[in-house]
């Protein structure tokens, strides 16, 4: 089939009606994500609906330069497929980076757009074409620096100072008059890439002052802003398959941007302008000499064989310790013991929606044994013994009896309602947040320091040496 | 205001719509693989990048356009790729790996 020979509408026909497959298949590809049972086959028509909306574009008729695609395209998979293959440990920081990508591309694409048509460009989309840059723009330099912060290249810290935020929305003030300017004249010399380099500047001054355990949040709304940046592209570019697209990653953003924040009992507002965690100094002032009780491997893994329950609460410590597999031998020993063992899993433990339980899936525990929050709370009279492993601030139970306490109201996995609690931990030391945790000085509390993975595999030694 | 834009405005309210409806129903177990496909399905970006890149233009264009259809098929490669990785590590109780 000649292409080239053909009538430009047919091509222009045979080319929406591949995008209106493509995106019926990605609506259909996330409809049959929502269960693991077919979440699979979802990836395979994604992937359908991808390729034949690239292979179509390859038909215009226009295309002239084919040369640096093809390079650009082989050099994508040469990056996205490392991209694709990195650890389980690692999605975090991987997530953030191709929200980095996502918005980089999007906002290319509206600069070379800008330009493209400089002198003929309505005041209407010279708004569309400035709104999608500053959201892209913006988007990309947050990400990168989310990025950097999940992996550890910048200091997972907040880092403030006074008035930042008066000059964070200075600057962000500064990006919208730059597009008014461009809106009565359009082709202002140097506001247009005044403008792109003041939203970048904006995208690190807003993501720098939050702290590491507010990043399941702020992945969750980088992610919504790069959506909505593609979907303005497609305004841009009267392109619905953009659009679409665009709407389906924005509304997922914003829906587990509001799941974590509910799970945070915080707004938007105060997660991206709060900055938690400079209140370390006040909590540390509060600490005084309490009585803790401690435990070793041997004792925990006696106590935890003699029960029948057990309910293990997992956090970012766990991820950090690389626990997860001697966690899975631990669940494999207590079961054939005949312990029943589940794992609650708080929204925002981690650093990602859902970073617990893809951690523990790679460790190959089995996904009936994840339970949500509130069901492990509902089961947690019940439970013989729980076991915190590297979380802190989601078991706190302050955050339902003192007021005073900055975590005060979120919801929490309550472990102090389980007969015994036993919590894996380095030291004393507050956690990140810098809030002290009363659950670590109660009578029911066996203290047992050490690191995750060293203390997992003292007890999993204990657990296999005792039973035979 | 140009009729386009209405046209598209409706387009994205559905879509909106649409997906809160859909991505709704997914289970948090699973929201780091719906992160990830989403990023991978946002990649489509990558049509309008190839169209700036290939027709005629100028070298700007031409340049910003490739780097653009780097970055936004690298993820779409990479995010289809690290989702079906995360979903086949999904297991029940009692099945064997294999």
């Amino acid at each position: 089939m000649n292409l080239t020979a053909m009538d430009p509408t047919t091509v222009q026909y045979l080319t929406d009606g591949a995008y209106i497959i493509a995106i019926g298949l990605f609506i259909l590809s996330l409809k049959w994500l929502s269960s693991p049972a077919t979440a699979r086959r979802g990836v395979l028509v994604g992937e359908i609906g991808a390729a034949l909306a690239v292979l179509a574009t390859f038909t215009n008729p226009d295309f002239v330069h084919y040369r640096w695609v093809l390079i650009a395209l082989l050099a994508g998979a040469m990056v996205g497929i490392p991209l694709g293959l990195v650890q389980m440990t690692a999605v975090p920081q991987r997530t953030a980076l191709s929200h980095a990508f996502g918005a980089l591309a999007a906002a290319l694409i509206g600069i070379s757009e800008y330009y493209l048509h400089l002198h003929e460009l309505s005041k209407f989309q010279v708004v569309e074409i400035s709104m999608e840059v500053i959201i892209g723009s913006l988007s990309f330099t947050g990400s990168l620096i989310a990025a950097g912060k999940l992996q550890e290249w910048l200091p997972q810290r907040p880092i403030v100072y006074k008035g930042q935020n008066y000059v964070s929305f200075t600057v962000l003030g500064a990006a919208v008059l730059a597009a008014l300017v461009l809106m009565f004249n359009p082709t202002a010399p140097f506001v247009f890439p005044a403008m792109v380099v003041i939203s970048l500047l904006f995208g690190v001054m807003l993501v720098t002052p939050i702290g590491g355990a507010d990043m399941p949040t702020v992945i969750a709304l980088l992610n919504s802003y790069v959506g909505l940046t593609a979907a303005l592209l497609g305004f841009v570019l009267n392109s619905k398959v953009l659009v679409v697209a665009g709407a389906l990653d924005g509304s997922s953003g914003f829906i587990l941007a509001v799941v974590m924040c509910k799970a945070m009992n915080r707004s938007f507002t105060n997660v991206l302008f709060g900055a938690f965690g400079q209140l370390q100094v006040s909590a540390q002032a509060v600490q005084e000499d309490r009585n803790v009780h401690t435990a070793t491997p041997e004792e925990a893994a006696a106590i935890l064989s003699a029960s029948n329950t057990v309910l293990v609460v997992p956090g970012y410590g766990m991820a950090v310790a690389q626990a997860q597999h001697k966690v899975r031998e631990m669940l494999d020993v207590l079961l054939k013991k005949g312990v029943d063992v589940k794992f609650g899993i708080h929204p925002v433990a981690g650093r990602m929606p859902g970073h617990m339980n893809v951690l523990l899936a790679e460790a190959d525990v089995p996904y009936d044994r994840l339970i949500e929050m509130d069901q492990a709370n509902s089961e947690m009279p019940q439970t013989d013994v729980a076991l915190v492993i590297g979380a802190n601030d989601v078991t706190n139970p302050a955050a339902k009896t003192d007021q005073g306490s900055p975590i005060y109201g979120m919801p929490i996995i309550e472990v102090d309602h389980a007969r015994t609690v036993m919590v894996i931990k380095r030291s004393l030391n507050p956690g990140f947040a810098g809030i002290d945790n009363p659950l670590y000085y109660e009578d029911k509390t066996l203290m047992l320091f050490g690191d995750a993975k060293a203390f997992v595999s003292g007890i999993v030694k204990e657990l296999q040496g005792g039973g035979e | 205001m140009p009729q386009g834009f209405i046209e598209n405005l409706y387009v994205f309210v559905l879509a909106g719509f649409l997906g809160f409806e859909v991505i709704r129903r997914v289970s948090p177990l699973l929201h780091t693989p719906l992160m990830a496909l989403t990023n991978a399905l946002d990649a489509i970006v990558v049509v309008a990048a190839i169209i700036i890149a290939a027709r005629p233009g100028n070298t700007l264009s031409e340049v910003l356009g490739a780097i653009a259809v780097f970055a936004a098929f690298s993820n779409m490669v990479g995010g289809f790729l690290i989702t079906d990785r995360m979903l086949r590590m999904f297991k029940l109780s009692g099945r064997k790996k294999s």
